[in-house]
This record gives structure tokens, C-alpha cells and sequence, in this order.
């Protein structure tokens, strides 16, 4: 019989696996993971997880790709296959990995500076092709592992080490982009909202072709440092108070919404996917699908 | 039944591709190098293969590195300006140990350069073209057969060493005319998948012959392949000199050890020869022709035909070195491997440079006149 005094004492040891449901997804012998106390990528990786249970996709076959960068450092802590490449390039890598083997779910975890600097290119293909890829870009608005220099969504204005007077460059909305480029999911949230951005995470993964989450984040170390934003919670409480749902923004106008962070679902619309496209041409031409694994046979 | 074809070099080689068992290309359109792309977008949906035209060459090389994980066999084909922008990438492949071919066939550099016209300008651009230490494979084929039997060993080899394989083209092979012979059964090496257990597995094991087997990525392996120096488990550990120095010597070491299976060179009149040629690619067909006309004339003269560039056979031309007195290696820039000679040499003979550039294959006579010079 355990009296009181031990009870307590055994429940002030709360094990991984009380404190987050999703730990059983981690390579445990990874851990403690590499990122900031505060940093937005604890409350990603939560919601990914969150989303990806809810999809009832099977987490055996799930891939992760990534490029360079914070965000990039995530596949590494996930127990399933992961290929963490070279800066910006994910997508290429990505994009290989699914033509050649289509029935694996690909996942790409990428930053503001990944994706839309370097990996600019590589981001507006991948969304015209609409290839069977579920991007997730946590968009800080600052180059964070290189140690706080301007990104392309860094707000005018703002401070980075590249930009001590100020940003006077104009960023990108990476909404606008890659629903231009042709992406058929698009949606965009904070950290500020961990369940509305589960359910579009599951929508996205649910979705038979490319798409994009964008997760507005915080990076208190470098971003809240240099911008008067001086704790996660301040950023977060920012986020909340400065984010207008989609639906609210359309009936405003430009100068109503300067400043404000638009959430939510942008584009949801069915095109014909990639990798598809290719398999249906092997059908024609061989009469099969394309061969998978195919290094170990012929 | 042996089958006999007319074909240009380009396809020749997309044809040694098919058969070596290649099932996905991702590529993008460069000068002098498009027809194997052309030739492999026919081709490879007819086998249940995929095709793919990327955005660049760097997104090109991304694509096929992700094929090869996920289990087939996997090339692009570029030329020198596409090879530039592959470069980290390569090292990507290297350091992840990713099996997978890149036809390069050179033109005229540097930069822009001579599209249509032949050049030998990326030799050392294979060597040292990716920032940091590795040992590539390069071969370099002198005639169409050659351009179709090197792609299938090309092939082989990325697979048995996993690493990538450049075969080093020129336009001058790329773009001739000639007959060949497909073979009636071409030798294929699977690539080798793991026995172990999963939760036992290493996939990045400091083994004793330096390479592990692959599993695909689907495989239940749950491997993580990152281009951070990592441990055995594959996972990232940056700050440990052992780590870091035990990966990148087995990587290096994987190649160097094997050396005998991988080095690959034809001699050809050296045993009494006053004058060596050594050459690769197309300006060894000038040699051959150099040589024929100058032993028909009484001249002593031999070659060495170097099919694999690199690794360099250094003990082949270190003996060799020790038996004649000038060495003259005939290539297509203003002198690359020549350094190469000169420090394998090592003062046991002269050696000197016939050097070609402008797009043109060297011609017999001016070589043969350089060799009258000299003795």
C-alpha cells in the first residue's frame, strides 16, 4: 500500500510520454532537441503530429524531407524515414523521392529562408506541377540558425543583424505565391493557433496533390531580441491580436489590413496530380505502373 | 543475338542506362548533352520507368538523389555549366553515400563557352568540383560502344561502392556516329539490401570494406540521411573530431581500398617505346592514329588509353614511369591531368603536355611533330 508522501513523489516524475502525447512518434534517443527554450517549433511539431493522427494516414509510410535551417532540423527527431538535404533544395529531393516510389505520404519541413530565398525556385515548380507534397513552412521571418539576419518575409522595417537600420526590402507573401504557382491547398496560421492549424495540416495531407501550410512563428533569440518582442508569450499574444481570419479580410481593404497576419484557408481545389500523371503514362506506354524499387531486382 | 546498331553517342549511352537498369531521370536541357534526355523520355515509360524535366540542374541532381532512396537506380546528364550548379550536391551524395550516375559530357569552356564544340575543361572539376574531401569515380569513354558499356559499368559501380559515378563524356563522343554491339547479356549489380533487424541496423556502419548495404526508404528501416557529418546511426554529430574524422576516412577509404576493381587502363606498344601517349575520352582516338602512323614509320612510340579518370591509376603509370623516358598525355584543356602525370611520375620520366583547345579533336600530325621534337 503506498501512503501519500510516495504517491507524490512518484507523480512529480512526469514521464515524456504523460507530458506529450505524441512522443511515441520521436526518436527518443535523440532528445532534448536542439531548439530555443520559446521557439514556435515545439508547438509545429505538436500540431503536425496532431494533424497527421487525425488524417489516419499510416505513420509507417510517412517520408520527411527538409532543407537547411530550424525547421529543417525537425525530420531528424521523427522516428520514420528522413533525408535532411542540402539549403533550399528539399523540394527537388522531395519530388524525386515521390515520383519514384508514389505510394510513400512525402512531408517537407522548411523556413522562410529555405523555401523562398534559396529554395525559391524549387517552391513555385513544385506548386505548378502540383506534385503529391505537403509542405510545411514555418515562416519566422528571420534566419535563425545562422544567428538573426534578414529573411524574404522579414516585415519592412524590422531589425536583423543584415539589416541594422531597418528592412527596407519588401517581403514576400508566401499565401499569394504559391497559390499563383498553382498549389491546390493553401493555408496559413500561428503558433497562436495550434487546432486550426492541426486541422489544415490533416487537410493538407489529406489533399491529392501539392500542399502548402505556412506557420507564422516565433523566434524569441534573434527575431523577438532585436524587435522589442522580448518574450515568446509576447510574440504569441502579438500573433493573436494582429491575425484576421481569411474570411474577415476579404471584406476589408489594403490599408485596414496592413500589419495583419490573414489565417486561414486559402485555395482547396482538386487538379490533376503529378506523380499521377507519370504513373498513367507508364500505364499507356508499358502497360504497369511505374516499377518501385527497382535497384534491388534489375 | 548479339545486335548490332549505327547510333550516336548520346543515345548509346541512355541505351547503356536502360539496361544497366536505370528507372528514373531527372534532368534538365543543356548543350551537348540533351539527347540522352530526349532519347530517355521516350524510353523510360516504355519500361515502367520515370522521366522527369526539373526546374535546373541543381533541382535535377535534388530529384535523383530522391529517387535513389526510394529504391531504383537513378541518373541525370548535363554538361559543364549544369555540372557547376550540381556541385554541392554532389558532395550531398557523396557524404549520404547515394548511388547515382552523372553523364557529363564537356564543351568548350570555361563558362558559356563552345556549346557544340568538345572540351576536356572538367577533369579536375570531378576531382575537386564539391567543397571538402571525397574520392570520386569518373570514366571517360573514347568511342560510341565505349559511351554505352561505361554508363551499364558506371551504373555498377555507383551501386557496389554507393557513390555517385561521373561518366566523362565529350562532345566529340557525345554527338559522333558510330556502329556498335549490344551485348547478348549485360552484367548488372543489384544493389544490396539489409538482413538485419531494423532496430539493429547501421545504416551508416564503419565497416571494414567501407560500404553498407541500402535499404529504400519504405523499407521499415526508418533511417535518417542528413548531409551533416553523423554517426553510425546516421544521426547528426558535429562537434566529435572522431566522428567526423572516422566517416569521412571510411567514405574515402571505400574507394581507395578498392582501387584494383575500379582503376581501368589499356597499354598498348609501351614495352619498347621511347615516347608514351596517355590520353582519355575522345583524344585518345588521335593517339591511336598517332601511334599507328608513327610505328608504320619506325618510331617507337605507345600509349595508355585511361578509361577510368578517376580514381587516377597511379601504380599503372608509377611503373610505367620507371621503364620509358617521356611521357606526353593529349588533352583537351590547357593542361589538367598533365599534374596528375607529373606528380605520379615523380621525376622518373619527362613529361610533357600536348595540349587542344578550341573544340577541335588534336590532330596525328601535330602530335606526331611535338614527338619528332623530342627525340
Amino acid at each position: 500500500m503506498m501512503d501519500e508522501n510516495n504517491k507524490n513523489t512518484k507523480s512529480s516524475f512526469i514521464t515524456h510520454e504523460e507530458k506529450n502525447p505524441y512522443i511515441k512518434y520521436f526518436r527518443k534517443d535523440r532528445l532534448p532537441t536542439i531548439f530555443c527554450s520559446g521557439c514556435g517549433i515545439g508547438i509545429a511539431i505538436n500540431s503536425f503530429l496532431k494533424g497527421f493522427e487525425s488524417s489516419e494516414l499510416d505513420f509507417n509510410n510517412l517520408s520527411l524531407v527538409s532543407g537547411i535551417g530550424c525547421s529543417s532540423r525537425i525530420p531528424g527527431y521523427i522516428n520514420c524515414d528522413s533525408l535532411h538535404t542540402s539549403h533550399g533544395r528539399a523540394l527537388s529531393f522531395g519530388t524525386g523521392l515521390k515520383i519514384a516510389n508514389p505510394d510513400l505520404d512525402v512531408v517537407v519541413f522548411t523556413g522562410d529562408g529555405d523555401a523562398a530565398a534559396i529554395g525559391g525556385n524549387h517552391l513555385i515548380h513544385a506548386a505548378r506541377r502540383n506534385i503529391n507534397l505537403t509542405v510545411i513552412c514555418i515562416n519566422n521571418n528571420i534566419y535563425g540558425m545562422t544567428g538573426g539576419q534578414v529573411s524574404p518575409t522579414s516585415p519592412e522595417g524590422s531589425l536583423a543583424t543584415t539589416a541594422p537600420y531597418g528592412s527596407i526590402d519588401t517581403p514576400f507573401d508566401l499565401v499569394d505565391l504559391v497559390a499563383a504557382a498553382g498549389a491546390t491547398f493553401v493555408g496559413r496560421w500561428t503558433t497562436a493557433h495550434p487546432l486550426q492549424l492541426s486541422k489544415s495540416i490533416k487537410n493538407g495531407l489529406l489533399n491529392d496533390g501539392f500542399s502548402f501550410i505556412e506557420i507564422v512563428s516565433q523566434c524569441p533569440t534573434y527575431y523577438g531580441r532585436k524587435n522589442n518582442l522580448k518574450t515568446p508569450v509576447s510574440m504569441i499574444k502579438m500573433f493573436k491580436e494582429n491575425s484576421i481570419n481569411k474570411r474577415r479580410a476579404d471584406t476589408l481593404s489594403d490599408e485596414e489590413l496592413s500589419a495583419k497576419i490573414i489565417v486561414g484557408e486559402f485555395v482547396d481545389k482538386k487538379r490533376e496530380e503529378f506523380s499521377e500523371k507519370i504513373e498513367n503514362l507508364s500505364y499507356r506506354e508499358s502497360g504497369k505502373d511505374t516499377i518501385r524499387k527497382s535497384a534491388y531486382v534489375v | 543475338m548479339t545486335k548490332e546498331l549505327f547510333i550516336q553517342g548520346n543515345e548509346a549511352c541512355a541505351r547503356g542506362a536502360i539496361e544497366a537498369g536505370c528507372r528514373f531521370f531527372g534532368g534538365y536541357p543543356i548543350t551537348p548533352s540533351t539527347e540522352i534526355a530526349e532519347y530517355l523520355s521516350i524510353a523510360l515509360p516504355k519500361v515502367s520507368g520515370s522521366f522527369i524535366q526539373m526546374e535546373d540542374e541543381i533541382s535535377a541532381i535534388g530529384s535523383v538523389i530522391g529517387a535513389s532512396w526510394s529504391g531504383v537506380k537513378s541518373m541525370t546528364a548535363t554538361s559543364g555549366p549544369g555540372f557547376s550548379l550540381m556541385q554541392e550536391n554532389v558532395g550531398f551524395a557523396m557524404m549520404s553515400e547515394t548511388p547515382l550516375v552523372i553523364v557529363d559530357v564537356q564543351r568548350g569552356s570555361p563558362s558559356t563557352g563552345q556549346p557544340t564544340m568538345a572540351g576536356q575543361g572538367d577533369v579536375m572539376q570531378v576531382r575537386w568540383g564539391s567543397h571538402g574531401d571525397y574520392e570520386p569515380i569518373a570514366i571517360s569513354p573514347s568511342s560510341v560502344q565505349e559511351f554505352f558499356d561505361f554508363t551499364v559499368r558506371g551504373f555498377n559501380l555507383s551501386e557496389k561502392y554507393r557513390v555517385p559515378v561521373v561518366i566523362l563524356a565529350d562532345e566529340v563522343i557525345g554527338h559522333m556516329r558510330e556502329r556498335i554491339l549490344l551485348p547478348d547479356k549485360i552484367e548488372t549489380f543489384k544493389r544490396v539490401q539489409p538482413n538485419e533487424d531494423p532496430k539493429d541496423f547501421l545504416p551508416f556502419k564503419n565497416v571494414e570494406n567501407g560500404t553498407n548495404p541500402m535499404p529504400a526508404f519504405g523499407d521499415g528501416y526508418n533511417i535518417h540521411v542528413t548531409g551533416l557529418t553523423h554517426n553510425e546511426l546516421g544521426y547528426p554529430t558535429t562537434i566529435n573530431p572522431k566522428v567526423h574524422s572516422n566517416l569521412v576516412k571510411r567514405l574515402v577509404n571505400k574507394i581507395l581500398k578498392n582501387r584494383e576493381d575500379i582503376v581501368s587502363c589499356d597499354f598498348k606498344y609501351c614495352d619498347d617505346a621511347d615516347v608514351v601517349l596517355i590520353g582519355y575520352g575522345a583524344p585518345v582516338r588521335s593517339i591511336m592514329e598517332t601511334v599507328k602512323i608513327g610505328r608504320s614509320n619506325g618510331l617507337k612510340i605507345g600509349y595508355l588509353k585511361i578509361n577510368t579518370t578517376w580514381p587516377f591509376p597511379e601504380d599503372e603509370i608509377a611503373k610505367l614511369a620507371k621503364n620509358v623516358d617521356d611521357l606526353m598525355v593529349v588533352e583537351m584543356n590547357l593542361g589538367q591531368m598533365v599534374h596528375e602525370l607529373e606528380r605520379v611520375a615523380r621525376g622518373d620520366a619527362n613529361v610533357h603536355l600536348f595540349s587542344e583547345i578550341g573544340g577541335t579533336l588534336p590532330k596525328p600530325k601535330d602530335i606526331l611533330n611535338r614527338i619528332l621534337d623530342l627525340i
